[in-house]
């Protein structure tokens, strides 16, 4: 039998399920590994054993009773520190929310309890989920578990290497421009953006809130569908949360898929795409056309624009959104202010410039910019446009065909430092995901080889919007075993 | 850009930047919105502004009272209450004693 941590999703929870396996064993064991690892990889920002085995220790009680248990049967999860568990600090990253305890949880986290997940602990992240590398952490940068020196991409890079590294089976990330996909690629676990309106933001803090999407990490496609399933559904106190039925992922994805057709957007294949990156994704599509899969181009003619679109769009919400913090309500408040004159507004400015970091405020400034007057219908509402370009080359597409299958990213893991002192360069390697969250559809990250130097490579699926099990289908025909993309060294 | 304008751009985002993190940002503000002409490229004649991902609608709600936050948690991280509101510095003039 493989140690726990090595253990795929459907074994887990086959004895979890026959009683074979407790959750406070589970727990126990997600625990020192976190114990074992976290010093090295800063994955977790906090944990909290005794709630995780409390909780743990109630699954077990009423499964011992025979009461019914919630679909996740006490499997450890991880929650990305932008997700509000009241009581539980919630940082977000940053010096700003450093001592803020949320009175309230998020819609998510009632969610993962009603459904039996075991929550360990709070999960590094870029500051306000802004960055592509989880370096901008107000807690220190993560470390990418298949070779320490690099970065486990961003912004949700603690939630992709404490999966990578065997600390909790599954975590929950948010995608605001690629921000589960991406990390997911670099450490070689599977990641999903679901549908916008699929999955309540309610309790997520806020970064640009006409693209951010909660969604899960896996080691499988299983456990991705699964947790999707626990997740997602209507929740009435976020009005974009869309009330439509949740499928049963987590049985769906299995059943198999006649006639899939599959697009290849040429785009994707020009300057900047890494070689081994290329030939590991043109091996993945091959997968999945032996699998019976028809291949065929498709035209995203505006995709070469959704970088620019995105970062205008992006700071512009929020530059708004978080100008609630502002020293009164919550969150950093100055010590040192001119209460005499411009009082409140002294402190508005120092309580701010004290608490975000250098790249929350580069997108403040440049989001306040783009909404200015004079600029706005230069910058702001020619984005917007342009995003529906983007949207409309999505629609076409997929009159076509059924998913669309390309690279995640142009490259495997940059090194830690490598991008951080040129934010256009850091931007740029956003640019295959950035498209599904201005255009609203789902897309997932599946491992699909290594580079040469032995850095795991995502395949990217994008879907029509609400297509969550034809991707989570297509995806379970693209995945390899392990074996394949061969084992994370510190696993 | 000019250093007063990245000035009147902080100070409309209420951020105290030192004189250096002006220089820095306006440097990267010139240079990403240099990236971002590459938008100029793209027809958008009869393009509807799309402001989200999907077609919103507005959503009702009947007018009942329900429980929300007691003030206590509502104060629990506030940096500075008097344990019944928020404090904030003086706003309005006193008048002379």
């Amino acid at each position: 039998m493989p140690e726990l941590h090595e253990q795929s999703t459907d074994s887990l929870l086959a004895s979890l399920q026959a009683g074979d396996l407790a959750s406070r064993t589970l727990t126990t064991a997600c625990l020192a590994r976190i114990d074992q690892l976290n010093s090295k990889l800063n994955a977790f920002i906090s944990v909290d054993a005794d709630a995780a085995l409390a909780q743990a220790d109630s699954v077990d009680t009423r499964r011992a009773a025979g009461e019914a248990i919630g679909m996740l049967q006490g499997l450890p999860v991880g929650i990305k520190d932008n997700m509000c568990q009241a009581g539980v600090a919630t940082t977000c990253g940053s010096r700003m929310l450093n001592n803020y305890r949320p009175p309230y949880s998020a819609h998510v986290v009632e969610r993962l309890n009603a459904e039996d997940g075991v929550i360990v602990g709070k999960l590094n992240m870029d500051e306000f989920a802004m960055g592509s590398s989880t370096e901008t952490s107000a807690s220190g940068a993560t470390r990418n578990p298949w070779d320490t020196d690099h970065s486990p991409g961003g912004s949700s890079g603690g939630a992709a290497a404490a999966v990578a590294a065997g600390m909790v089976p599954l975590a929950l990330g948010s995608d605001t421009g690629g921000s589960i996909r991406q990390p997911a690629s670099f450490c070689g676990v599977v990641g999903m953006k679901p549908t916008y309106g699929r999955v309540s933001r309610f309790g997520l803090v806020a970064f640009a809130s006409s693209l951010d999407q909660i969604g899960p990490f896996a080691k499988d496609v299983h456990g991705a569908a699964l947790l999707l399933q626990a997740i997602a559904g209507h929740d009435t106190r976020d009005t974009t949360s869309v009330d439509s039925d949740v499928a049963n992922y987590s049985v769906q994805h299995r059943q198999s898929l006649e006639g899939l057709r599959i697009g290849i957007v040429d785009e994707h294949y020009g300057e900047g795409l890494d070689d081994e990156v290329e030939t590991a994704v043109r091996s993945g599509i091959a997968r999945l056309e032996s699998a019976g899969a028809t291949v065929r181009s498709v035209k995203l003619s505006h995709a070469k624009y959704s970088v620019a679109t995105y970062y205008l769009i992006a700071p512009s919400e929020a530059s708004s959104n978080l100008a609630r913090y502002d020293g009164i309500h919550y969150g950093h408040r100055t010590e040192n202010f001119d209460s005499k004159n411009d009082g409140l507004l002294d402190l508005y400015r120092r309580s701010r410039g004290e608490g975000f970091g250098a790249e929350v405020k580069r997108r403040i400034m440049l989001g306040t910019y783009a909404l200015s007057s004079g600029y706005y219908d230069a910058y702001y509402l020619k984005a917007l446009k342009v995003r529906r370009r983007i949207r409309e080359d999505f629609d076409k597409a997929f009159s076509d065909v059924d998913v669309i299958a390309g690279p995640v990213a142009p490259t495997a893991a940059f090194r830690i430092g490598e991008k951080m002192n040129d934010p256009l360069a850091m931007y740029l390697s956003d640019i295959y995901t950035i498209g599904a969250n201005l255009a609203g559809i789902p897309g997932i990250s599946v491992p699909c080889g290594l580079t040469s130097a032995g850095l795991p490579i995502g395949l990217q699926l994008q879907a029509p919007a609400f297509s969550e099990t034809t991707l989570l289908q297509a995806a379970a025909m693209a995945e390899t075993s392990g074996e394949t993309i061969g084992a994370c060294p510190v696993a | 850009m000019e250093i007063d304008e990245i000035r009147k751009v902080a100070s409309l985002a209420r951020l105290e930047l030192s004189d250096q993190e002006l220089q820095t940002y306006g440097q990267n503000l010139t240079e990403i919105l240099g990236y971002v002409e590459v938008l100029n490229e793209v027809d958008i004649e009869d393009a509807l502004p799309m402001p989200h991902a999907v077609d919103l609608q507005n959503v009702f709600r009947t007018d009942e009272r329900c429980l929300s936050l007691d003030r206590e948690a509502a104060l629990s991280n506030a940096p500075k209450t008097d344990g019944q509101f928020f404090q904030v510095p003086q706003i309005l003039e006193q008048k002379d004693a």
